[in-house]
C-alpha cells in the first residue's frame, strides 16, 4: 500500500470519531457542491463589496505590499500570484503534482484519523494553499491567502501547508469570510506548518464568518532548531460555532513560539478556541496571550503548555471580558511539566470592567462611552513583536472597528 | 470657584460625612487635615462625583453651577481635576494616550514628561508596574495636561520619596499657576491676586505645604468640617497635641476661623 493509501484508509477509518471538544456536527445538513468556476485574473476589479469585505479580513486587493495573493471560492482557486522572488504560492493540489518530496509533509503535522473533521479533509479535501519561502530568503512582504465559501450551504475542505526552508522568513496573512448573502456553511481546514533551522513564520489569521457557519480548523505546527512562530488569531464577528485548537511542537533548541489571540463573542457565537505548545527540547520557549470579550457569546479560551524537557521556558496569559449579561467566558489554561527543570507559569483574569477604571477616565473628562471603549481597546491591545507594520495595522483595524462599532 | 452646603454623603448605604459647609474662593488653596477614616476622601469623591459617594444631603456649586448631580466627566470639562490615592491600571492605554485624553490631544506630552523626569513612562501602561511616587507623577503630568481650575488632591506626598516631593510641590504649584516657575514676574501682592486657580490639598504629614503654601485649612473630624485656621498653626497643634485636642481647642475659639 502506497502512503496516499494508508491516509486515506486512516482517514476512512476514523470518519465517525468524534472530535475531544466541540459539537458534534451532522456532515448531511452541508452539500457538497460542486466547485465554483469563478476565476479573477485580478483581484482590483472585484465589485466595491467584496473588495470591502476582502480588506476587512486583511487583504490588500491592489495586491500591492504582498509578496502575493492566493484565493479560494469555495472548492476553485479563484486567483493565485506571486510577486515576489524566492516564494511559491498554489493551491496544495499543484504542488503536490510539482513537488514529488511534498508527501513528506502531507499529514505529518496532522494526523488524519484525528477526528472526523480531518477524516472528512482527507478524504475530500479540495484544494488549499501551498506557500513555501525557499531557503535563506527573507520575504520582507506578506503573503496574503483568502479562503471564501460563496453558496449556501456549502461545506469547504480545504488542506493548507507552509515551509519555512531553513534561515527563511516569512509573513502569512490569512483571511477567511463568507459572501454577504451566505447564512449556512461549513469550514474545515487541515493546516500544517514546518519552519525549519532559524527559520521564522508570522501568521496573522482573521476570520470574519456569517452566522451560521460551522468552523472547524485542525493546525499542527513543527518548529525546529532556533525557528521562530509569531501567531496571531483574530475572531470578532459572530460565527455560529468554531472550535479550534491548533498545536505547536518545538522540537529542537532555541525554538519559539509565541501565539496570540483576540476574540470577540457576540450573542449566538460559540468559541471554543485554544493553543497548545509542546516543548520537546532543551531550550525552546513559548508564550500564549490571549484576549478574549464576550458581548453575549460563548467563549472557552483554553491554552495547554507542555514541557516535555528540561530547560524549557513558557508563559500562559489569558485574560476576558464580559461586556453584557448572558455571556460566557470560560478559560482553561493547562500546565504540565513532564521534567523538574520546566519553568511553565499561567496567569488568567475574567470578569466585568472595573468601575474604578471607568470613573478614572471619566475623571480625565471622557464620558461613560468612551471610557468604556477606551478600556475595550486598551484591553485588546496585544503588543505584538516582529510582524510587518502593515500586518500590525491591520490588527489595529479590526480592533478599532470593534470598538468603534461597541461589539455590534 | 467652589460651594458646599449642608454636604451629606454615604458610601454603601453607610452614613461617611454630615453637615459639611466649604467655600473655596478662587485662586485659594485649602489643606484638609484629619485622622485615618474621617471622610477626607470622601468629601473629594463627592465633589469629583464618583458614583459610590452618594450624596444624601446639601448641594455643591462649582462656578456658581449647581454640579450635585452632575456626572463625573461634566465635572471634569467644568475644570475639577482629581488625583485620587490608588488610582486603577489600565492595561493597553500608554501615559501618553491618556495625556492626551485628557487635554483633548492639545497637550505636548514629551515636554510635560520632562518637567516630571517622566520621559520614560510616556510608553508605558497607565500606573502598571509604577512605584507609589511614579503614580504621584504621572496623576500630576495628567493633570497638567488637564489644566484644571480646581485641583483636588489627595494626599500627594504619600509613597513620594523625600527627594520627589520637591517635584511634586514644583508640579502642583505650576497647575495652580504658582510660584516662580510660570515667567509671572510683579509684585508678590499682583501676583496673589492675579491668582486663578483653586486647590484642596488632603496631607496627613504637611510635607507637601512646604511646597505649595495653603491659605486656609480645615480639619475633618468624625464625618465634618470641624474648624478652620491657619494652615502652620493647625499642623503645629495637630502635631504637638493630636487631632482631639485640637478640635476641644478649636471648640472653644483656640483657632481663628477666617
Amino acid at each position: 500500500m502506497n502512503k496516499q493509501d494508508i491516509l486515506l484508509e486512516k482517514a476512512r477509518a476514523a470518519q465517525e470519531k468524534k472530535a475531544v471538544y466541540g459539537a458534534d456536527v451532522d456532515f448531511e445538513q452541508f452539500a457538497d457542491l460542486g466547485g465554483s468556476d469563478e476565476t479573477v485574473d485580478d483581484i482590483s476589479t472585484l465589485p466595491a463589496e467584496r473588495r470591502k469585505q476582502l480588506e476587512s479580513i486583511g487583504m490588500d486587493t491592489s495586491g500591492s505590499g504582498r509578496a502575493g495573493t492566493y484565493m479560494q471560492t469555495d472548492h476553485s482557486v479563484s486567483h493565485c500570484d506571486v510577486s515576489a522572488d524566492g516564494v511559491e504560492i498554489m493551491s496544495t493540489d499543484a504542488a503536490l503534482k510539482c513537488h514529488d518530496w511534498l508527501t513528506d509533509y502531507w499529514w505529518r503535522a496532522v494526523s488524519p484519523d484525528a477526528d472526523k473533521f480531518t477524516a472528512r479533509a482527507a478524504l475530500h479535501q479540495e484544494h488549499g494553499y501551498f506557500i513555501r519561502a525557499l531557503a535563506g530568503q527573507k520575504i520582507a512582504e506578506p503573503v496574503q491567502a483568502c479562503l471564501y465559501i460563496g453558496q449556501e450551504g456549502l461545506i469547504q475542505d480545504v488542506h493548507n501547508l507552509i515551509i519555512v526552508e531553513e534561515g527563511a522568513e516569512l509573513h502569512v496573512i490569512t483571511g477567511c469570510a463568507t459572501d454577504p448573502d451566505v447564512k449556512k456553511g461549513a469550514h474545515i481546514g487541515i493546516s500544517e506548518f514546518y519552519i525549519k533551522k532559524g527559520g521564522k513564520l508570522t501568521f496573522t489569521m482573521i476570520h470574519r464568518w456569517g452566522e451560521d457557519i460551522t468552523v472547524r480548523p485542525r493546525t499542527g505546527v513543527i518548529v525546529e532548531e532556533d525557528g521562530l512562530f509569531i501567531s496571531n488569531y483574530i475572531c470578532m464577528q459572530k460565527v455560529k460555532d468554531i472550535q479550534m485548537y491548533p498545536s505547536t511542537r518545538l522540537t529542537a533548541k532555541g525554538a519559539v513560539a509565541r501565539l496570540n489571540s483576540i476574540l470577540v463573542s457576540p450573542p449566538g457565537s460559540h468559541m471554543d478556541v485554544g493553543g497548545r505548545v509542546v516543548l520537546e527540547a532543551p531550550g525552546t520557549r513559548a508564550e500564549i496571550v490571549a484576549r478574549t470579550i464576550s458581548t453575549g457569546g460563548v467563549i472557552i479560551n483554553r491554552g495547554h503548555l507542555v514541557g516535555a524537557a528540561p530547560e524549557t521556558k513558557a508563559h500562559l496569559e489569558c485574560h476576558g471580558l464580559l461586556l453584557a449579561p448572558g455571556g460566557v467566558i470560560h478559560a482553561v489554561p493547562e500546565l504540565e511539566a513532564r521534567t523538574d527543570n520546566a519553568e511553565l507559569s499561567h496567569e488568567a483574569a475574567v470578569g466585568k470592567i472595573a468601575p474604578e477604571e471607568i470613573e478614572y477616565l471619566m475623571a480625565r473628562g471622557l464620558d461613560e462611552e468612551a471610557a468604556i471603549a477606551t478600556i475595550v481597546r486598551g484591553f485588546l491591545h496585544v503588543n505584538i513583536e516582529g510582524i510587518p507594520a502593515s500586518l500590525a495595522l491591520e490588527i489595529e483595524r479590526a480592533v478599532d472597528e470593534f470598538t468603534l462599532n461597541k461589539g455590534s | 470657584m467652589l460651594r458646599i452646603e449642608n454636604l451629606a454623603v454615604s458610601v454603601a448605604g453607610k452614613p461617611i460625612l454630615h453637615d459639611v459647609n466649604l467655600e473655596i474662593k478662587e485662586g485659594k488653596v485649602h489643606a484638609l487635615f484629619g485622622p485615618n477614616g474621617t471622610g477626607k476622601s470622601s468629601l473629594i469623591g463627592a465633589i469629583m462625583g464618583f458614583p459610590r459617594f452618594q450624596i444624601t444631603a446639601g448641594r455643591i456649586w462649582f462656578k456658581g453651577t449647581d454640579i450635585t448631580e452632575a456626572p463625573v466627566y461634566e465635572r471634569a470639562r467644568a475644570g475639577i481635576g482629581v488625583m485620587i490615592q490608588r488610582p486603577p491600571n489600565v492595561r493597553g492605554l500608554s501615559v501618553r494616550q491618556m495625556v492626551g485624553i485628557c487635554s483633548d490631544g492639545r497637550a505636548d506630552a514629551d515636554a510635560l514628561a520632562k518637567r516630571l523626569n517622566m520621559e520614560e513612562f510616556l510608553e508605558r501602561n497607565v500606573n502598571e508596574g509604577f512605584s507609589g511616587g511614579e503614580i504621584k507623577r504621572s496623576e500630576l503630568l495628567q493633570l497638567m495636561a488637564q489644566q484644571p481650575d480646581l485641583l483636588l488632591l489627595d494626599e500627594p506626598e504619600s509613597g513620594v520619596d523625600i527627594e520627589n516631593i520637591a517635584l511634586v510641590g514644583a508640579a502642583t504649584n505650576l497647575i495652580l499657576a504658582r510660584g516662580h516657575a510660570n515667567g509671572n514676574d510683579g509684585t508678590m501682592r499682583k501676583r496673589r491676586t492675579e491668582r486663578t486657580k483653586s486647590g484642596l490639598i488632603i496631607t496627613h504629614t504637611g510635607h507637601i505645604l512646604q511646597y505649595v503654601p495653603a491659605d486656609i485649612a480645615h480639619v475633618m473630624y468624625k464625618g465634618t468640617l470641624s474648624c478652620s485656621g491657619n494652615p502652620q498653626e493647625m499642623l503645629q497643634c495637630i502635631r504637638h497635641k493630636g487631632y482631639e485636642e485640637c478640635i476641644r481647642c478649636a471648640d472653644s475659639g483656640g483657632a481663628s476661623n477666617e
